[in-house]
């Protein structure tokens, strides 16, 4: 904590301090120089979005968060501290928790049983089985709007309910970061709607949010923070409430060179 | 048909209704939950196995009352035992999307280590942690090969059940090995209660470990979504390899407590493979309702798979039936509880 304060965290465009750093990270696949001296924050107790095109790299680097890719150069601090996550085991060990697009959900298990998927809790070597659908249901019942039964099958759930589940899932077991890659990008209207007001709680409860979005609108109404990436590069940052949604439009696009 | 409904109720409700057209049976629908559970085609798929089983037994005693006579039942639940272990081992592959082809070489190249050490005058604990030992490894190398080589299952197994049964005829010469050993005869006749013998014990404790470390552990879990969702799987940090590697040795294991089982019952160590075991261990896993595509699977359901495959294959010797309609039987059965697996809720 001491080396936190030492941090000059004044220095960054978010407002509070930030629970994650990109320094300068970049990574090439082969001849594709897929990140470049990309610099990121993501404040803590704040929606940060990040947008750009396809193929601009967003997903890439949210990799490079949750362990899955190594950067090739640069540093990504955590608390201020350099870190370096070889696995995602490792990265969500540290708190950093992803929901994915596939939504890495066992559909032949119960949400119970895929809520505690890898942390499940034991009793003399054996599953407690009640614990954990006890737990689970205080999980999803502190965050879900339309509570799935957590006795269920995730086969048996719509679209929304898995979404639910799977950030349930994140926001879940102390996790400070979440990363979410386009987490409505499936859903209906109504089902988007409470997804919304599931991150937006989940920021509420003190967890930091790392959005992928292709959803201006939806950019606009969440976050805090945008970040814009172009072709590998991050081109502008903004707080949301000091732009519009042209403006981003125009970043992402190279209209605007950022 | 009478004297069988005051001896199996259920069974015989179980008959009428399913031999009864599903369109026909409509109007019974919402009437009463009971008919309307039993007109629905998927509860049929679950209990399949358990249906099928009972119907069996039924239409059996019906045909010949001496079918449940106390020796015959001896008979067929020793007959069961190496089957229901093979079938609980084959459980746990499938569970994982996988498939064992090679469980009944290696049971057979169990067999065989058993009996070369009993030749050898080893003693007899040696025979049984060779015999173990031998069919563990066998396993490990499948599981290997197909989590870490990354080659598919399918030809991984196959080229062991051609590798195990070869070195299974290496080994013995292929020559058989007569045991004249007082234990064997002792755990294949003898039991703890009257038609239940000690080898029957051994796969009914077999059963209830696997049903326990199958939903009641973090492996079993973990061997479920491997097989449901390896992308879920390995992004939650489960290492599907080890897994992968872990139910095949699992397989192995069981192959080699079924090569006991058998050379009790036997007093011999036939060396030739009994490709017999393989199909039937497969198609106990289908009768169970345990899906091939692997995340869904029961250990109760190909148990009583191995029951009715093995009452099946009985009772057709019991009324008589030329032996050579008992592969066509078991077929017939096996490709029409696949179809009925099609209604699976």
């Amino acid at each position: 904590m001491t080396s936190l304060e030492k941090d000059p965290a004044g220095g960054t465009t978010t407002a509070t301090r930030p629970i994650l750093e990109a320094r300068n990270v970049s990574l090439s696949f082969g001849s594709v120089r897929a990140l470049r001296d990309v610099d990121v924050t993501v404040a803590a107790g704040e929606i940060t979005a990040l947008v750009g095109d396809n193929g601009a790299g967003k997903s890439t680097l949210v990799r490079c968060f949750s362990g899955v890719h190594k950067p090739q150069a640069g540093e990504i601090l955590l608390d201020g501290e350099p870190v370096s996550f070889s696995t995602p085991e490792a990265a969500r060990a540290a708190g950093i928790e992803t929901v994915h697009q596939n939504l890495a959900l066992v559909e032949d298990l119960t949400v119970w049983q895929n809520l505690f998927l890898n942390r499940e809790l034991t009793r003399f070597g054996m599953l407690d089985r009640k614990r954990m659908r006890t737990e689970a249901q205080k999980m999803v019942a502190e965050l879900a709007v339309n509570v799935p039964e957590v006795t269920a099958r995730v086969r048996r759930l719509s679209g929304g309910q898995r979404q639910a589940v799977s950030i349930c899932r994140a926001a879940g077991f102390s996790s400070r970061l979440v990363i979410m890659d386009e987490p409505t990008a499936a859903l209906g209207v109504q089902e988007t709607a409470r997804v919304e007001q599931l991150i937006l709680k989940l920021r509420d409860e003190g967890h930091a949010v790392l959005l992928i979005s292709h959803n201006f609108d939806q950019v606009m109404r969440l976050s805090q923070q945008v970040w814009v990436m172009r072709a590998g590069r991050c081109v502008a940052g903004r707080r949301t409430d000091a732009t519009t949604g042209q403006e981003i439009v125009g970043l992402i696009t190279g209209a605007i060179p950022g | 048909m009478s004297t069988a409904a005051t001896g199996t109720p259920a069974g015989t409700t179980a008959l009428s209704k399913g031999s009864t057209p599903e369109p026909g049976d409509a109007p019974g629908r919402g009437r009463n939950p009971v008919v309307a559970r039993l007109t629905d085609v998927g509860f049929w798929a679950d209990w399949a196995a358990l249906v099928g089983l009972v119907a069996l037994v039924v239409v059996f005693t019906v045909l010949d009352p001496s079918f449940l006579s106390s020796g015959n039942v001896t008979g067929m639940l020793s007959a069961s035992a190496a089957l229901v272990i093979l079938a609980v081992a084959q459980t746990f592959v499938v569970a994982t999307a996988g498939i064992d082809l090679s469980i009944a070489s290696v049971t057979t190249l169990g067999i065989v280590v058993l009996g070369q050490l009993y030749v050898a005058d080893q003693p007899l604990w040696v025979c049984f942690v060779g015999a173990v030992l031998a069919s563990l490894l066998a396993g490990l190398v499948n599981g290997l090969l197909v989590a870490k080589a990354k080659i598919t299952d399918f030809v991984v197994t196959l080229g062991m059940l051609s590798a195990a049964s070869g070195l299974a005829l290496v080994l013995s010469d292929g020559q058989p090995v007569t045991v004249t050993e007082g234990f064997f005869f002792d755990i294949s006749l003898d039991g703890p209660v009257e038609m239940v013998s000690w080898i029957v014990v051994i796969a009914v404790v077999v059963a209830v470990l696997a049903h326990v470390v199958l939903y009641h552990t973090r492996f079993g879990t973990h061997v479920l979504a491997t097989g449901g969702s390896p992308e879920a799987a390995t992004a939650t940090g489960i290492s599907t390899a080890r897994v992968k590697v872990a139910v095949y040795a699992i397989a192995g294991l069981l192959a080699g407590i079924a090569a006991i089982i058998i050379v009790a019952r036997l007093g011999s160590t036939p060396p030739a493979a009994n490709t017999s075991y393989l199909l039937n261990s497969v198609a106990a896993v289908v009768l169970g309702g345990v899906s091939l595509f692997g995340g869904r699977a029961s250990i109760l359901g190909p148990v009583f798979g191995a029951l009715l495959l093995t009452v099946l294959l009985n009772g057709l010797t019991t009324l008589g039936v030329s032996q050579y309609y008992q592969p066509l039987s078991v077929g017939v059965v096996v490709v029409a509880a696949a179809f009925l697996m099609r209604f699976q809720k």
